[in-house]
């Protein structure tokens, strides 16, 4: 298929949701609604309720706060589980004792972690960056351990021979390797850093896109909370696509990354 | 003979070295037993034997990545302490770094002893000129072919300029064509300093096509060094073409006599350890 055929054929499953589902919300048929406006709104009013969120601006405010909680959140949890990561590596023994409480950690799913945070750091941003650290660190945690250890035999040896002291392998190997699967996890590990965002602003804030929802579902506004899930659709393709760009630069060195996306 | 070289130095020397490991049964395999063997400053030297006889073995030990049992290793005359900073290894398998481009692959080398970098790129571009890759600088490993790999690693090697150079089978996975132009090209630089050479290969043609002395390992576990010919073909040789003259398949004839016998035990024993796993 040609790429405007594709790109025909993609927009053509979106006018036909769209229209079936304004069909069906407005046009009663044997006497009745299918989709009843108070439960599933309508294409029209959602499109409408988007259109005066950017008209009066204030939706920029809670995406900027949403954005910046997941950058905050990502920046954060990488870093933390980049230092952890390739310190367990280097320390089998210390990654040993640890390992099944970091097992008992991940295994916990990380919303019920939402309440407690929001009572030690409060309702600002910092319970939302918090959250998502927690979902971020693992991710990234797991992947710069599994990098470092397996650092090809053949490669270290090469270091080696080349007169690399520890430090210099730490540089030019290690490092390296460990990075190159945290880039490889870069999808999932932002993708998570979104989702603790959200998540947190919906259990409890004062602002976000995760807020918007759940202000329009406490008053019953279907037409909000539809609108509020196509805007953060929306928000996360963008962000999914700048780290796409990122990943195509950090990996160039790599076969697979480039091939397996076009 | 080069001038500033002392008559008879001995670059690696090997003397009754048994190389033992611990299988995971707890059982100990000892690779290679009683191993004696002198390689000259200048000297090429080529090490064949049966698949899994522990040719590559005595090259780790001759490198220091490996520690012998028993018996001593000596470099220019001292005992090898750790890794063997004189030598330049060239692995089987890939060995570059992934992540680096052809160019800062061979520049490391340099740069790890503390060079500046502009002047490691310098250095760097003419060794891969020199391997006939001058045009590739830019390429990630995976971006050539299995032949030019092998030129960066020559040339990450070769730029450290190292007294000895420890090769395991460096030319194994390319095709016939490729191993002849490596073949010569190694030859072709090896002709301008003459480092001493320790060439690991299952090969016996081209070890006696490239080197000054072929030294025959027998069957493991327990491989012993069972035979040590010298080859009087003169230098420089092309390959291809030393092939044909007839001392050549003289020697061939010689020394697979004495192979012939080694690598059909090696072969029983691998095909009994398969029958055994099965």
């Amino acid at each position: 298929m040609s790429r405007a055929g594709l790109l025909l054929c993609q927009l053509l499953v979106a006018v036909v949701a769209l229209a079936l589902w304004q069909l069906l919300a407005t046009v009663p048929i044997f006497g009745r609604l299918l989709l009843p406006p108070f439960f599933f709104s309508n294409p029209v009013d959602v499109g409408s309720q988007i259109v005066d969120w950017f008209a009066r601006g204030v939706i920029w405010k809670h995406l900027l706060i949403t954005l910046w909680e997941s950058i905050l959140a990502f920046t954060i949890g990488s870093l933390a589980g980049v230092m952890v990561g390739f310190w367990f590596a280097r320390q089998p023994r210390v990654a040993a004792v640890f390992d099944p409480y970091v097992k008992m950690a991940n295994a916990l799913p990380r919303v019920v972690l939402a309440p407690i945070f929001t009572l030690w750091l409060g309702l600002g941003i910092w319970s939302k960056v918090a959250l998502g650290v927690t979902l971020v660190f693992f991710i990234v945690f797991f992947n710069v351990y599994q990098g470092v250890k397996e650092v090809s035999p053949t490669v270290l040896a090469n270091g080696r021979m080349l007169g690399m002291s520890e430090r210099q392998l730490m540089r030019h190997v290690y490092w390296p390797s460990a990075l190159s699967w945290m880039f490889s996890s870069l999808h999932t590990s932002v993708g998570f850093a979104v989702v603790g965002a959200v998540v947190g602003e919906y259990l409890g804030s004062a602002a976000g896109l995760g807020y918007l929802i759940q202000q329009a579902e406490g008053v019953f506004d279907v037409a909000g909370v539809f609108a509020g899930m196509f805007v953060l659709s929306a928000f996360v393709i963008l962000i999914d696509l700048a780290v796409t760009k990122v990943e195509r630069r950090l990996l160039v060195w790599r076969p697979d990354v480039v091939d397996d996306r076009n | 003979m080069q001038a500033g070289e002392t008559a008879g130095s001995t670059a690696v020397a090997l003397d009754h070295a048994t190389v033992a490991f611990r299988l995971a049964d707890g059982r100990v395999y000892t690779a290679v037993e009683q191993a004696r063997l002198r390689i000259e400053h200048g000297e090429f030297v080529a090490i064949v034997g049966p698949t899994g006889c522990g040719k590559s073995t005595l090259l780790n030990v001759a490198a220091g990545l490996l520690r012998p049992a028993s018996g001593t290793v000596r470099i220019f005359d001292s005992p090898l302490i750790g890794l063997n900073r004189e030598a330049g290894y060239l692995f089987q398998a890939d060995a570059l770094f992934p992540w680096k481009t052809a160019i800062d692959n061979v520049a490391i080398g340099l740069e790890v002893k503390g060079a500046p970098r502009a002047h490691a790129l310098e250095r760097a571009q003419g060794w891969l000129t020199s391997v006939g890759l001058g045009a590739f600088g830019n390429r990630y490993p995976h971006m050539l072919s299995g032949g030019q790999r092998k030129r960066v690693g020559l040339a990450q090697v070769l730029i450290r300029d190292p007294k000895i150079l420890l090769m395991d089978e460096p030319f194994g996975p390319l095709d016939a064509q490729t191993r002849q132009i490596m073949g010569n090209l190694l030859l072709e630089l090896w002709n301008a300093d003459r480092k001493a050479v320790l060439f690991v290969t299952h090969d016996l043609e081209e070890a006696i096509a490239l080197a000054d002395r072929v030294v025959i390992m027998s069957a493991g576990p327990g491989a012993r060094i069972i035979g040590d010919w010298r080859v009087p073909l003169p230098r420089p040789r092309d390959i291809s073409e030393v092939r044909m003259e007839k001392e050549f398949h003289a020697l061939h004839r010689e020394i697979w006599s004495v192979l012939k016998d080694e690598v059909m035990k090696g072969y029983a024993q691998s095909s009994q350890a398969v029958a055994e796993a099965v």
